[in-house]
Parts: structure tokens; sequence; C-alpha cells
């Protein structure tokens, strides 16, 4: 076997060993450790994309001695190794982005447990990505659950903590519904492996017994996934968690946390249940409508906000919704739509925040409007990094943010003609939107400030490295759009096989 | 609104992390100009309140107090609702659900076969759950030790108490210290005589099911959390002066940080082996003897370490802020 094949599991199993070291060296080794780490991991996730692509096939990997259905297997694809190149890739980015806050943000002899949980994050992440059973998934989504709450409390304060318990509440009903449905989908079909249970809720459909367990078990794996990735009536709890959480934070926890629970939404409804079954029982039409209403609604709240950095979070809560209006299409190329998204936001999303901790940096640590009047030219490279991210979330062309417009629509245009309407309309109106939010933060921070003074100061070496990167990232993900459009199709052509 | 309403302490209490985050970075002239200038919570409401139209005015007051009611009231009967609907929902589910012990449940299938009938030849155990979670299923469980070692580090982000001064009781008043501990029956003589005898008892009743997780029920889960209980019930029988003695903090983060990557390596080793199809070479050892089960031991016993060191870690960290 080709060594590379090892790779996802190393990354998986170390990555929690990393979490554990973390948790005992001193704060500036474990950021060393942490950040090798990573970039040893984002390494090894770029070696089994590009052996991925030249298998053009996925490969299974046996997780120990016994084969699937009486031991654990993970399932590697293109899609899934170019998910985790880009998931290892942002968390690096938003670490180094929100460096110099998580210093100062954190209790001195806590910072090192700030690495810890991003460790432990990526582990978990990855695993969700990789994952071909829905046991390891729920295992792997409590350390998610925990970690990424840990991350928001790390922040030591009054409202974090409030935002934390929010957050912790919400995503502990997340989670309880998830597992009630893989509960009762043991019960029916016997089985925790994916094809396998795909094979088993065939023949179940097919025959109509089990038919109202089986609804329930697809609606409690929507909403619990939903609430997890704070779906339109479930969002309540993210302004104030990702609002208030230190830079870095803010920008793993709307970058990747909320992916993770939509790829493995992705994987029941391809894998375990199929398109036709979801169709058949009309989740999607819920999906599609609920993602309809978060992209103008959240829009909306973004638009009511004066704090930066809750309009950005109010900002994920509609562009949560377009992943969710690709998903809701249930067709081949809305699918397409909600992975590009899904990429493309978390490469754009974790930039806009780490700018707006740098704008927070030379502004006096205030984030409202007012206060971040001018910070553009004190913090040049984050005003520009702002502004490239700004004009990827409105869609203009050669940003990632247009990929995904343009995806959804043509894939709003191959659907059916009410769905087409809808979703051109709200694609139209919430770009309307974006640019009425967006647009004015940008003049607003590279105004004259009230009194007079605006010499840009030197950034650090780490942030400015961040910013750069995830520019580059993002103009390079809207210039080589087609070949990243086609690697998803390819990816999920051999994703549901 | 109530004052006693759970919103309303929430509430209460966001403003006061507020204020406290604010008295850190801001001078008091300062604190005060923001505050004034922050009270209106968004743009639409500013232009309400300048204009001072007499309409939007008394709709801004309807809605401080009179919709917060309804909404709170509506909030609840909603609330009762879903859980009520969910609760209904479950039900008629369990009652589609093949019954408990259905031999043609579809649970009863070939996975379940293999487990009971060939875990004693392929894993060495004659306890078919320990064979299962620890060898076929391996890699769940070793996430499951990571959870909780997330939660313990979450527990220590959150209520460890960094400041020695404040640690020991030397400063401010004794509920935020833990001078308290005081008041309890420590000298309770009931209390400490049972724990002489069950103190002991359970350390070695924790061992006996670490050790015995391969023969009988129980293993590293089980067994960590009778052994944890022990080091609880010491500190709390005999005070934290007598545990603190041989487990502090470095004694934990000793103990976790080895086992968990002792646990970690293993499984690595197990997992690149068995996937690579290599021969792993360890010994299966005599089934229904302790040394039994090959890696299945070693993991029980790095895993119960844990959970031990993790139960002592919430009590004394909710206890005294500290190990």
């Amino acid at each position: 076997m080709d060594l590379v094949r090892n790779f996802p599991f190393l990354t998986i199993v170390f990555s929690l060993t990393c979490g554990v070291f973390c948790a005992i060296l001193r704060p500036k080794a474990a950021k060393n450790l942490c950040l090798v780490w990573l970039a040893l991991t984002f390494a090894m996730s770029l070696s089994v994309l590009v052996y991925t692509l030249r298998l053009d096939g996925s490969f299974v990997y046996r997780m120990g001695k016994w084969d699937a259905p009486w031991g654990n297997e993970i399932r590697v694809g293109p899609l899934e190794a170019l998910m985790a190149t880009a998931f290892s890739a942002v968390m690096i980015l938003s670490l180094l982005g929100g460096m110099r806050h998580i210093f100062s943000d954190c209790e001195e002899g806590k910072v090192n447990l700030y690495f810890t949980m991003a460790a432990l994050l990526v582990s978990s992440l990855f695993a969700l990505i990789y994952t071909n059973d829905l046991f390891t998934a729920y295992v792997f989504v409590e350390i998610n659950t925990i970690a990424s709450c840990a991350l928001v409390m790390l922040k030591s304060s009054g409202r974090t903590l409030v935002a934390t318990t929010r957050y912790l509440i919400m995503s502990l009903l997340g989670s309880g519904l998830f597992l009630l449905g893989i509960v009762i989908l043991y019960g029916i079909t016997g089985e925790l492996l994916m094809e396998s249970i795909a094979g088993k809720v065939r023949e179940i459909f097919a025959t109509g017994e089990y038919s109202l367990p089986l609804t329930v078990v697809i609606g409690f794996f929507s909403v619990g996934l939903a609430v997890k990735s704070a779906l339109f009536p479930f969002h309540s709890w993210l302004p104030d968690a990702h609002g208030s959480a230190t830079a870095s934070s803010s920008a793993i926890l709307s970058g990747l946390v909320l992916k993770g629970y939509i790829i493995v939404l992705i994987k029941v409804f391809y894998r375990v249940f199929g398109l036709q079954i979801i169709m058949a029982e009309r989740v999607s039409n819920f999906l599609f409508l609920f993602g309809i209403l978060a992209m103008i609604c959240g829009s909306v709240g973004a638009l009511r906000e004066r704090d930066i950095k809750r309009m950005l979070a109010y900002s994920s809560v509609a562009q949560v919704g377009y992943i969710y209006v690709g998903i809701g299409m249930h067709s081949e190329a809305g699918m397409v739509a909600a992975c590009v998204q899904i990429l493309a936001h978390c490469v754009t999303k974790p930039m806009l925040f780490c700018a707006a901790g740098g704008f927070m940096d030379v502004s006096g640590g205030k984030k409202t409007m007012a206060d971040i009047k001018g910070a553009g030219r004190r913090d040049r490279v984050g005003g520009a990094a702002f502004t490239v991210g700004a004009l990827s979330m409105v869609g203009i062309p050669f940003f990632a943010g247009f990929v995904t417009k343009l995806t959804l629509t043509q894939a709003a245009v191959g659907s059916d003609n009410v769905r087409m309407i809808i979703a051109l309309a709200a694609v139209a109106i919430s770009t309307l939107l974006n640019a009425l939010y967006y647009i004015p933060v940008i003049f607003n921070i590279f105004s004259k400030p009230a009194d007079g003074e605006a010499h840009a100061s030197r950034p650090r070496a780490d942030y400015a490295f961040a910013m750069c990167a995830f520019m580059v990232l993002n103009v390079g993900f809207g210039v080589f759009s087609q070949q990243i459009v086609d690697a998803v199709r390819r990816g999920l052509e051999l994703f549901g096989m | 609104m109530k004052s006693d309403g759970f919103f309303s302490r929430l509430n209460s209490f966001v403003e006061y992390g507020s204020m406290r985050e604010e008295d850190l970075t801001l001078s008091p002239s300062e604190k005060h100009k923001t505050i004034d200038t922050d009270i209106p919570e968004n743009r639409w409401l500013t232009t309400v309140q300048n204009s001072e139209k007499p309409v939007g005015a008394r709709i801004a007051t309807w809605v401080s107090h009179r919709g917060v009611e309804i909404f709170d009231r509506l909030y609840r009967v909603a609330a009762a609702f879903i859980c009520f609907t969910l609760i209904g929902v479950l039900l008629s589910v369990v009652a589609f659900l093949p019954a408990f012990g259905d031999e043609d449940a579809p649970a009863v299938n070939e996975v379940v076969e293999r487990y009971v009938s060939k875990s004693v030849e392929e894993t060495g155990t004659t306890n078919a759950v320990a064979g299962m979670i620890s060898a076929y299923r391996g890699f769940d469980t070793l996430g499951e030790a990571h959870v909780l070692f997330a939660a313990a580090c979450s527990v220590i982000i959150l209520l460890r108490v960094d400041d020695p001064e404040r640690r020991h009781g030397k400063l401010v008043d004794p509920v935020m210290t833990g001078e308290d501990m005081d008041f309890e029956p420590n000298s309770d003589l009931v209390l400490r005589k049972a724990a002489k005898v069950l103190v002991p008892l359970s350390f070695i009743f924790g061992l006996y099911v670490i050790l015995n997780g391969t023969t009988s029920p129980g293993g590293g889960f089980s067994g960590g959390a009778l052994m944890g209980a022990g080091l609880i019930l010491t500190s709390v029988a005999f005070g934290f002066g007598r545990t603190e003695r041989f487990f502090g903090d470095e004694m934990y983060h000793l103990v976790k940080t080895a086992c968990l990557t002792a646990y970690a390596l293993m499984m690595a080793y197990f997992i690149y082996m068995g996937a690579n199809g290599f021969p792993d070479g360890v010994w299966l050892g005599i089934p229904g003897s302790i040394i039994s089960g090959g890696l299945i031991l070693p993991i029980n016993i790095a895993v119960g370490f844990e959970v031990a060191c993790t139960m002592y870690c919430f009590y004394a960290l909710f206890r005294k802020g500290g190990l």
C-alpha cells in the first residue's frame, strides 16, 4: 500500500496527541508545536489531494485489522482531501492572524490550552471529513462541540461566558438530536457503516416498513446538524458566540466549525439516504426555504449591526444560507454549489475576522463602526485584506465569492421553475444587501478619522503574512475557479459512489 | 419583565460582564462616555429616539414594557409545545421500533454475531464488550478518551484560579476563596472512620476492575471511575492537604499526558499495522487470564488512570479552583 494512504489517519490521531502535549507546554512552546504540526498536517493533506486526483478515485482505509462493518474505516476521495487541505491551511492562517489577541485575550496560564483546543478541533474536523461511520462521526462531533465552546470561552469576560452558555446549550441540543437519529437508525437497520446503512435504508424504503422512524431520523439529522451549523431559525447563538470571541476563535468557528457539520449532513444525505429518498421525504424543500430566509434575514441582521464583529457574524448566517440553498436544490449542480460555497466562505470569512481583529488593535481595542473609522489607514495590510474579503462577499468577479454566486445561479437555472425564481431573486436581494453593509465599511475604514491623524503602524509579521496569504488564497480561488469547480464536481461523483 | 426571570438575570450578567471588560481597558471618564453613546442598540432605534416622534417613542416603550412580557409568555408556551411534540414523536417512533431482545431485529446481524462468536479467537478477551470497544472499534474509543480530555481542559479553562493569593484564601471574602471549606464536616468522625475503610477498598477494587477488564465486565472507564471516587473521598474526608501530597498539578499532568500519549501510540501502531496488512506481533495472551487481549490490557490501564484523573480534576476544580 502507498505510504500516502496512511496520511489521513496519521493527521487525525496525532493531532489529538499534539493537543495533549500542548496542554503541558509553556504558551510559546505550545504555539510552536501546534503551528509546526499544523504545517505538517497541511503538507500531508496536500499530498493526499494530489494522490487522489492522480488516482481519480477514492480509497478506503481500514482502521485496524478488521474490515469495515466490524472495525472502523475512513474513506478518502478528492473532495475530502480538498476540504482537509483547505481547512488545515485556513486553520494555520487564522491562528497566525489573531496570534497577538490569543496571547492578550486569554489568561496567561491558559494560553497553551488555546492551542490544545485548536489541535483537538483540527483532529475532529478531519475525522468528520474522512469518516465513513456514523458513530465515529458522533464521537468527533462531541470533541468538536467541546473544543469550539472552549475556544469562545478562553477569552475571559462575562460576555463570552454568556455567549458560551448559549452556544453550548444549542450545540448540545444539536448533538442530542443527531445521536437520537443514529440510535433510531441503528434500531431499524442494525448498521453504523454508511454504505451498509444505505443498502438497508433502500430496502426499508421500498417495503414501506418503518416509514415513520425513517422520516423522524431524517428530520433529526437535518434539524440537529442545522442547529449546529446555525441555519436561519436556529442561528440565535451565532452572533453572540462569534462576535464576542477572540479574533482567531471567530475566524475558526465561522470558517471551519460550521462547515464540519454541513459536511456531515452532506455525507448523510449522499451516502446514507441517497438523494432519491431525501427528495421523496421533502426535507430538501425545508432546507431550501430556510436557506433562502437565512440569506435575507442574516443580511438584514448584519445591516442593523454597528459592531463590526457581530456584523460579520450575521453575514455568516447569510452565507450558511447559501450552502443550504445549494443542498436544498437536490440536484448534482446544487450540491456542487454548496461545496464550492463551503470552500469559498472558509477562505473569506476568517480573513475578515482577522482583519477586524487588526482594526481593533489600532483603534484602542474597540470595535464599533465609529471607533474603527480610518482603521484601514492605520493598518494597511488589514485594510487591503478586508477590502478583498468584502468584495468577495459582495460577489465581484475574480474573488472567491463570485464563484459561489455563479455556480449557485447556474444550479438554480437548471432547477425547476419555482426554485429557480425564488433562488435567483434571493441571490439578487442578498447580493444587494451584502453590498449595502460591506461597502460602507470599506469607506468607513479608509476615511479620515475625526481627530485627523492617521499614521500607518507597522503590522506584526505573522499578522501580515496571514493577511497576504488569505488574499492570495481568495484571489487564487476566484481566478482558478474552473479547476476548483471541476475538482469539486468530480469529487462529488466519487463521494456518492 | 419579572425581575427574577432567567433572561433578566442573564441580561444583568451580560451588563455586568461588559462593564467589567470596559473597566480593564478604559479610564472612568472614558467609560461614562462610551456607555452614554452605547445605549442605543442599533441605528433604527437611534433615529427614533433622536427625532422623538410620539408614535415611534410610544412603540418603543410599548415594546420594552408590554412587548417583552408578551414575548416571554409566548416563548414559554412555544417551548412547552415543542417539548411535548418531541416527546410524542419519540414515543410513537419507539412503538414502531423492534422490541427489545427480539431475535429478528435488524440489529442482530453478522456484525454482532462475529463480535460474540469470534472475539476470544481474534482479540484474546473473554469479555466481548472489551474486545469490541478497544480492539474492533478502537478508533472510536480513542476519540472518546479524548472527549474526556477536552472536557477536563474546558473545566480547567473555566474554573482554575491562577492567582496563588486568591487560591489560598488570603484575600477577599470567604465565599470567593474556599475558606467555606472550613465549615464542612471534614473533621466528621463517622466520615473519616468510614473513609479509612472505603478509600483503600475503592482503590483496590478500581485496580481489580481495570486489570480484569479483559476477562470480566468492567475495564478502563468503570475502574477509573472507582479510583477517581477513591481520590475524591480521600480529599473529602481528610482535606485537600492529604491528596495534594501525592496528587498535585504536576502529577495530574504527568499521569494524564503519559496515559493519553501511550494510548494514542498503541492505537496508532495497531491501526497502522492492521491497515497495511503487517502482522502486529502482539501476543494475545491466554484467554481467561489477566494477561490476555494483547493491547487491550495496557489500553485499559491507560484509560483507567486517565478517567481517574479526569474525575478528580472536575471535583478539585469545582471545590477549590485548582488541583
